[in-house]
């Protein structure tokens, strides 16, 4: 899954605009992203300018892929 | 309506625009002009803030909007200079002349042409949904000031949306931006600094900003905009952020940040589609944006305008098919070029620091009344000559 580092995001949409799944919700200061929809795949973690985004495979996730 | 509530006069409309940048209150502008009941929702509290651009613009094409006033302009600028990786610094000789602007102080006055016009503007109204209908789009769904989730109906929906690009993809159209697309920007708003007042510097290279460049933008004597786009498949090594402040570092080590901020440019072609039944897109939304400079203000305008008139006829003459001509519109005005600047930039972009270097010291040779963009581009081609071919397909 993709995990929001606390605080250090400024809300700029960049990975809204990236990701495939329309799975990402920006309002004024807030993001979210939908988990259930999130197919991990890295787009946005990497479209980020300010490195908030991390991606951590889940156990689930991973069996998937393989 | 009550006096002072954030909250709109009707809960159905004739158009009904999402986001208030200049792409969206420029399509309202013009829908109203031509009678049509026009609403404008933006999702932040403020039009036209936070800033997230590099605030320049061209004389030629802002003034096909608005008349330039020195509220919202920070310079003029009158030249350009570009700097290879090894330093070298190339002059072109360009002609016309642009602006830097307070995009927080322009943006407002876009907006008041739009209401002056007759279209209605609610602030902190976040769209989170299409209404749909068989296929069509209905209207949209709107969570007002963080609390009331609300819906308004609309012959036409506008998405102008920006990077985001959300309310298309509601509908079915793909704007999803590639990675390799999408500029990952950061910008620092730098004072205490020593700029040429009338001068933008451009740097290039893969250590500076791979896959897209770094600018100074002057904003008066001592501030300026030093902001950077990096392709987004580059992010995966090193995020932009981290370029800008090793840039800074370096070479305004004294300067005082008076604003850090993140943005995202979709340096695309125009989506493929930009117009379904009962909804159209503009400006960064539809990928308005001039793949080559990043520049999104002046294409996502006369995306507006178009769209805008489209939709304002479609409503007088009650044919919703109308708005589908605003594609080849769109097409014919700027799609087609920008869909040539894309091809440049994709060699552009291909290009080492090496052969960077290499026709930087070529074009240092061309004296400056001789060094136009055109030159400019002859000269890098030649450097490369199998590029050639590539520029030909341009042409053919």
């Amino acid at each position: 899954m993709v995990i929001i580092k606390d605080g250090k995001c400024d809300f700029c949409g960049c990975c809204v605009g990236v990701c495939p799944e329309n799975c990402i919700e920006l309002y004024e200061a807030e993001i979210k992203i939908i988990d259930e929809i999130c197919t991990d795949c890295g787009k946005c973690v990497w479209a980020c300018p300010f490195e908030v985004l991390e991606l951590r495979i889940t156990k689930n996730k991973k069996d998937e892929l393989i | 309506m009550a006096f002072g509530k954030n909250f709109p006069k009707f809960d159905y409309y004739d158009i009904v625009v999402v986001g208030a940048g200049p792409a969206g209150t420029t399509a309202a502008r013009f829908a109203a002009m031509s009678g049509a009941r026009v609403l404008v929702l933006e999702k932040d509290r403020d039009v036209g803030y936070p800033v997230r651009c590099g605030e320049a613009v061209s004389h030629e094409g802002l003034v096909q909007f608005i008349e330039p006033n020195p509220k919202w302009i920070a310079s003029t600028v009158r030249y350009f200079k570009l700097v290879a990786p090894d330093g070298t610094v190339i002059k072109p000789n360009i002609e016309g002349f642009g602006y830097i602007l307070e995009r927080r102080i322009f943006d407002y006055e876009l907006a008041k042409l739009a209401t002056y016009c007759g279209a209605e503007i609610v602030t902190k109204a976040y769209v989170n949904g299409l209404i749909m209908n068989d296929g069509k789009v209905e209207g949209v769904k709107v969570l007002l000031n963080n609390s009331e989730q609300i819906e308004i109906r609309a012959k036409i929906v506008i998405g102008a949306d920006g990077v985001e690009s959300r309310v298309g993809r509601w509908a079915g159209l793909n704007t999803t931006c590639k990675l390799q697309d999408m500029e990952s920007a950061v910008q620092m708003t730098l004072t205490n600094i020593n700029v040429e007042p009338d001068t933008c510097y451009f740097y290039f290279g893969e250590k500076v900003a791979p896959g897209g460049y770094l600018w100074v933008f002057p904003k008066g004597e001592n501030t300026a905009n030093v902001g950077l786009g990096i392709a987004g498949i580059y992010g995966r090594q090193k995020h932009a952020l981290s370029y800008l402040e090793e840039f800074i570092e370096k070479n305004f080590p004294n300067a005082s940040i008076l604003t850090v901020i993140a943005g995202g440019v979709p340096c695309a072609k125009t989506a493929d589609k930009i117009v379904t039944h009962g909804l159209m897109l503009v400006g960064d939304a539809a990928h308005q944006v001039n793949p080559v400079s990043g520049g999104g203000i002046i294409s996502g305008m006369i995306g507006g305008k178009i769209a805008g008139q489209i939709a304002g006829e479609a409503i007088k003459k009650n044919d919703l098919n109308l708005i589908f001509n605003y594609e080849n519109e769109w097409r014919k005005t700027l799609g087609q070029r920008h869909e040539r600047y894309y091809k440049i930039k994709q060699f552009i972009y291909k290009f080492s620091d090496e052969k960077l270097n290499e026709i930087a010291r070529e074009l240092s040779k061309i004296p400056y009344e001789n060094l136009t963009l055109k030159n400019l581009f002859l000269t890098a081609v030649k450097a490369q000559p199998s590029l050639i071919v590539e520029v030909l397909k341009l042409f053919i």
